[in-house]
């Protein structure tokens, strides 16, 4: 009963920082929400008995992916400005 | 307007399918035919504590050859198109990092190195195995990159353990069709005693190539990426 609860609020959350990464104006924001989702996520898998998973987008998902969207995030501001 | 109702009109026939799924889903309470042969068969053949493992590197080694292959391929083509030429490095002016970060990474470095060696030594015993550890172990060399820009390292020693180790895991397999009874069979050394570290068969040894060779891929990508990064 506590990890249905547990999944109900982590699903929320992921759709509440989901939403925010789609429709903010600020790039950086919209990065870290991306990345918070994927950590959220993570956690989420860990609930549901899938450790495997949960590790795999833990490190892939909102460690090296927000990297990299900040890496060419920044790549794109000097070439433009 | 008009694109926001035909976005509208997407979402909606999209709920209309997943309805038609979800009405029909009535959970399986029993595993079917295949993975019930995993379930019970999968120790006393391939000999791994982590179920998981004997299905993703023996009984189905040729889609993780698939998927390393990919991630192979995504690694090359990244660092085809960020190809850095080194005249304008000279000049290259890179941001002052801070004081925090730079201590933190230096505990946390090696920190993450042994626990991303851990994840894929261990991959038949414990969660976790090549990828995970591999990309765990590419997320600490990352690290090290944003805390010390200035430090220079060179993409030979990652391309040489990259194709070492993708060479040895296709030899490996082809072991397994000389010696046992399959590509990428597992029990060319013996299955050990189970639950011990040197058990499984080749699948320890298999999991430390695929480990090497998605972290220097990860970390290859990262490194293409930083070099083309000029913060003035």
């Amino acid at each position: 009963m506590l990890s249905i609860i547990l999944a109900l609020f982590l699903g929320i959350l992921i759709l509440v920082l989901a939403v925010m990464a789609v429709q903010n104006k600020n790039i950086v924001v919209a990065i870290i929400a991306a990345g918070a989702v994927s950590l959220f996520a993570s956690i989420l898998y860990l609930v549901l008995a899938a450790p495997d998973v949960a590790m795999t987008e833990a490190a892939i998902g909102s460690g090296l992916s927000t990297i990299i969207f900040f890496y060419v995030l920044n790549k794109i501001k000097r070439q433009n400005g | 307007m008009v694109k926001n109702s035909f976005i509208f009109i997407v979402l909606i026939g999209v709920a209309a399918i997943l309805l038609n799924l979800f009405a029909d889903f009535n959970g399986n309470t029993e595993l079917g035919t295949i993975a019930a042969h995993y379930a019970s068969k999968g120790i006393e053949e391939v000999g791994s504590a982590n179920l998981v493992t004997s299905v993703v590197v023996s009984y189905r080694g040729l889609d993780t050859l698939g998927e390393v292959t990919i991630l192979f391929l995504s690694a090359a083509i990244v660092g085809f198109f960020l190809k850095v030429d080194n005249t304008d490095n000279k000049n290259r002016q890179l941001k002052y990092t801070s004081e925090i970060l730079n201590t933190a990474s230096q505990v946390l470095v090696p920190i993450m190195l042994l626990f991303g060696a851990y994840v894929f030594i261990n991959g038949h015993l414990s969660p976790g195995g090549g990828f995970q550890g591999g990309a765990i172990i590419a997320s600490g060399l990352v690290l090290m990159f944003i805390a010390q820009p200035k430090k220079e390292m060179g993409h030979k020693m990652i391309n040489i353990i990259e194709s070492v180790s993708g060479v040895s895991f296709v030899l490996l397999g082809v072991a397994g069709v000389l010696f046992a009874s399959g590509f990428l069979d597992n029990k060319i050394l013996s299955l050990g005693k189970f639950g011990t570290l040197f058990s499984a068969g080749i699948i320890p040894i298999i999991y430390i190539f695929v480990g090497l060779k998605v972290g220097s891929e990860l970390t290859g990508i990262a490194l293409s990426l930083k070099e083309n990064q000029n913060e003035a």
